[in-house]
């Protein structure tokens, strides 16, 4: 059982790094607590893979430290530390029978046979591969190779912690659910650590209790899927949780709040303040378009749009709209009036966010929570 | 529904492939056949005999020794290149100028023309002026392929295991590369030993370059014709004389036409039976579950 701290940590591939650009790994600090359920979720190329192999020792680090449980395990391999890791895709010992396959990791931590059979079949039973055991892992289809995979790395029990690389890319949708569930209740069984990396929203927020959102090399928010979704820390997050994501729109600094062409959107004194120091440019309006408050009809202080086209999907629609020329999604309500061509809307002061520098600009804390639990 | 067409036209479609086919391996093979029934004294006598030189040919001592030493030495160049070949492949380096520069040095051999090998061996394992041949003298061993068989067998097994090991090599290096690093990553997660990663994850997936590795040098030494030629002779006395050389001086040297046509297509079924039970074997082993 281990906590997981990551200390100052930073990678390039390069071995000589010049620009900010040849790392994998920003300059990174993060804890995974004992025995959670966490995802990690980014795009393609964030350095997700690169994190785990880090984490799993299979890649040492160009800077910075990691540490299990307060000891620093930079120099240990990853055969001595008690980590398991599934790969993105399957990997099994083809010439070996699924049986040979699970307890191959056992075998070769010298446990007794007696053990590796009990252990094998227990595990087996919860994957459901208990009927293929005999069979040559080389004819397995791809999921079932798959939870091959994955059976090696739970079989083992003196892991504290599983780390998946996107394990359910190759498998078919509806198994993909039941592992995942199977997971989250080997999880609650053994009380490991968990580290699941995705690029899927879905995937991450019905697996884990708290997600790392990841993005250019860097963990930019640390939270609940309901913190990611209502309080987006950095605008990759807005624009990457959420279907739609968050409307982000360029904006400049006036008299009463922030300006986009011909738009004032009024913001409130205590922001006005907070945004009265600041000098950069990059400053972005946010909101997620199931706040966006849609009017039926005319209102005091609401924005005209023109209704460009509206998606029905269910229980709930898109409006696509233009305001003074920015594109926005607005998401309302199966049983709500959908406006034709012209629509009034209002962004309610609560769910009105403010990126500087694509970080938000925060009235509550200004401290940044992820740093304090360092 | 569709219905079916029915009428020969697709025929047309694999007739320049049927006509190449034929010239370049069915008609050379039919005239083998044709003279090896009959006994031919010039172009208009000709006799129809049957089976009859095949008997004679199947009860030659002279071919059935050279048979006999032919699959000791095919058996073992597989032996020695086999192992050798992976082996060499498993420490060639993967990464930077050096696999570049390894990967030159082990092709360098290939590149030789068959004469030449021969023509290079038979230097260098001369005892008064080649550097081989020398050094064995020198260090105390009494080494000469010219008048010793022992000697001579050895050497023609050595320069086949130069000349062709690198083909091995160069195989099973390109089976290796083929394999996903996330397997020799989950092997470490694995705690594997690196006895148990050549034996579960590179032996299994460098089986169908093997495969292919060892029927060419089965077929390719049991048909070996050129270097030991140029190297020995076939001496001293018979004993480096293999199959395609006896064949040879029977059917040019002695004008048998007749029965080195027989013994021809004899030879010929024996690689085909050899090549055919090997690669069955396999088969049957990769569907036993
Ligand atoms: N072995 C490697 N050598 C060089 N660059 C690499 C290597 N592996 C990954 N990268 C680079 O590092 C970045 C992060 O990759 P990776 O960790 O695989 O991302 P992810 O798993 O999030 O898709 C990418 O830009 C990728 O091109
Ligand atoms: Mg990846």
């Amino acid at each position: 059982m281990a906590e997981i701290r990551l200390k100052s940590l930073a990678h390039s591939y390069k071995s000589k790094p010049t620009s900010p650009n040849d790392y994998a790994i920003r300059e990174m600090n993060h804890v995974w607590h004992q025995g959670g359920a966490y995802a990690l979720l980014g795009p393609s190329g964030c350095g997700k893979s690169t994190l785990l192999n880090i984490i799993s020792g299979l890649l040492s680090p160009s800077n910075g430290e990691v540490l299990f449980d307060g000891k620093k395990v930079n120099d240990i391999p990853p055969e001595e530390r008690n980590i398991a890791q599934v790969f993105q895709f399957p990997v099994v010992y083809d010439s070996m029978t699924v049986f040979d396959n699970l307890a191959f990791p056992l075998r070769n931590m010298k446990m007794s046979e007696d053990k590796v059979h009990s252990r094998v079949i227990e595990i087996a039973a919860v994957l459901e591969l208990s009927d293929l055991l005999k069979n040559k892992a080389k004819n397995l289809t791809a999921d079932e190779k798959q939870k091959v995979s994955m059976g090696r790395g739970l079989v083992r029990s003196d892991v504290s912690a599983i780390l998946f690389d996107e394990p359910l890319t190759v498998i078919d949708p509806h198994l993909k659910w039941k592992l995942r569930r199977k997971l989250k209740q080997i999880h609650e069984q053994f009380n490991i650590t968990m580290v699941y990396v995705t690029h899927d929203q879905l995937e991450a927020s019905t697996f884990a209790d708290k997600i790392a959102v990841m993005y250019g090399g860097q963990i930019v928010q640390f939270g609940t899927p309901r913190e990611l979704f209502e309080k987006p820390n950095h605008a990759f997050v807005g624009y990457f949780i959420g279907s739609p994501g968050m409307n982000l729109i360029k904006a400049k600094k006036c008299k009463g709040g922030l300006m986009f062409n011909n738009t004032l959107v009024q913001l409130n004194p205590e922001m006005q303040v907070l945004l009265d120091p600041i000098t950069t440019s990059n400053i972005k309006i946010g909101i997620r378009p199931e706040f966006v408050h849609v009017w039926d009809d005319k209102a005091e202080g609401a924005f005209e749009c023109d209704v460009l086209h509206t998606e029905d999907l269910g229980t709930y629609k898109i409006i696509t709209m233009k305001l003074d020329g920015e594109v926005l999604k607005v998401r309302i309500h199966e049983d709500r009036i959908v406006p034709t061509k012209k629509a009034y809307i209002s962004f309610p002061e609560q769910w009105l966010k403010v990126y500087v520098d694509e970080y938000l600009v925060d009235i509550d804390e200004p401290e940044d929570e992820v740093k304090e639990t360092i | 529904m569709q219905r079916k067409v029915r009428d020969n036209k697709a025929w047309f479609l694999v007739l320049p492939v049927f006509i190449l086919v034929a010239f370049s391996a069915i008609v050379p093979i039919m005239t083998v056949v044709n003279y090896s029934v009959q006994d031919i004294f010039d172009q208009n006598t000709a006799y129809f005999v049957g089976a009859e030189w095949y008997r004679e040919m199947l009860r030659n001592p002279a071919l059935l020794d050279s048979l006999g030493r032919q699959f000791f030495f095919s058996f073992s160049v597989l032996a020695i290149e086999v192992p050798l070949g992976i082996l060499i492949a498993l420490v060639m380096p993967t990464k930077g100028r050096m696999a570049a520069v390894s990967l030159i040095l082990v092709a360098i051999p290939l590149l030789i023309p068959w004469n030449v090998v021969g023509t290079i061996w038979q230097i260098f394992s001369r005892a008064d002026i080649g550097l081989f041949g020398y050094a064995v003298n020198a260090v105390g061993i009494d080494y000469n392929y010219t008048s010793d068989p022992t000697a001579a067998w050895l050497t023609v097994l050595l320069m086949d295991v130069w000349h062709w090991t690198p083909l091995i090599a160069l195989l099973c290096y390109s089976g290796l590369r083929a394999i996903p690093e996330a397997f020799y990553q989950a092997a470490r997660i694995d705690r594997a030993s690196k006895w148990a990663i050549f034996r579960h994850i590179q032996l299994p997936r460098l089986k169908s370059v093997l495969v292919i590795g060892v029927l060419l040098r089965f077929m390719d030494s049991f048909m070996i014709y050129t270097e030991p030629f140029v190297l020995t002779g076939g001496g001293p006395g018979n004993s480096t004389t293999f199959l395609s050389q006896a064949l040879t001086q029977m059917a040019i040297g002695q004008f048998d036409i007749g029965p080195a046509a027989a013994f021809s297509l004899i030879y010929y079924l024996i690689v085909l039976l050899v090549c055919y039970a090997f690669f069955t074997a396999i088969n049957q082993l990769d569907k036993a579950k």
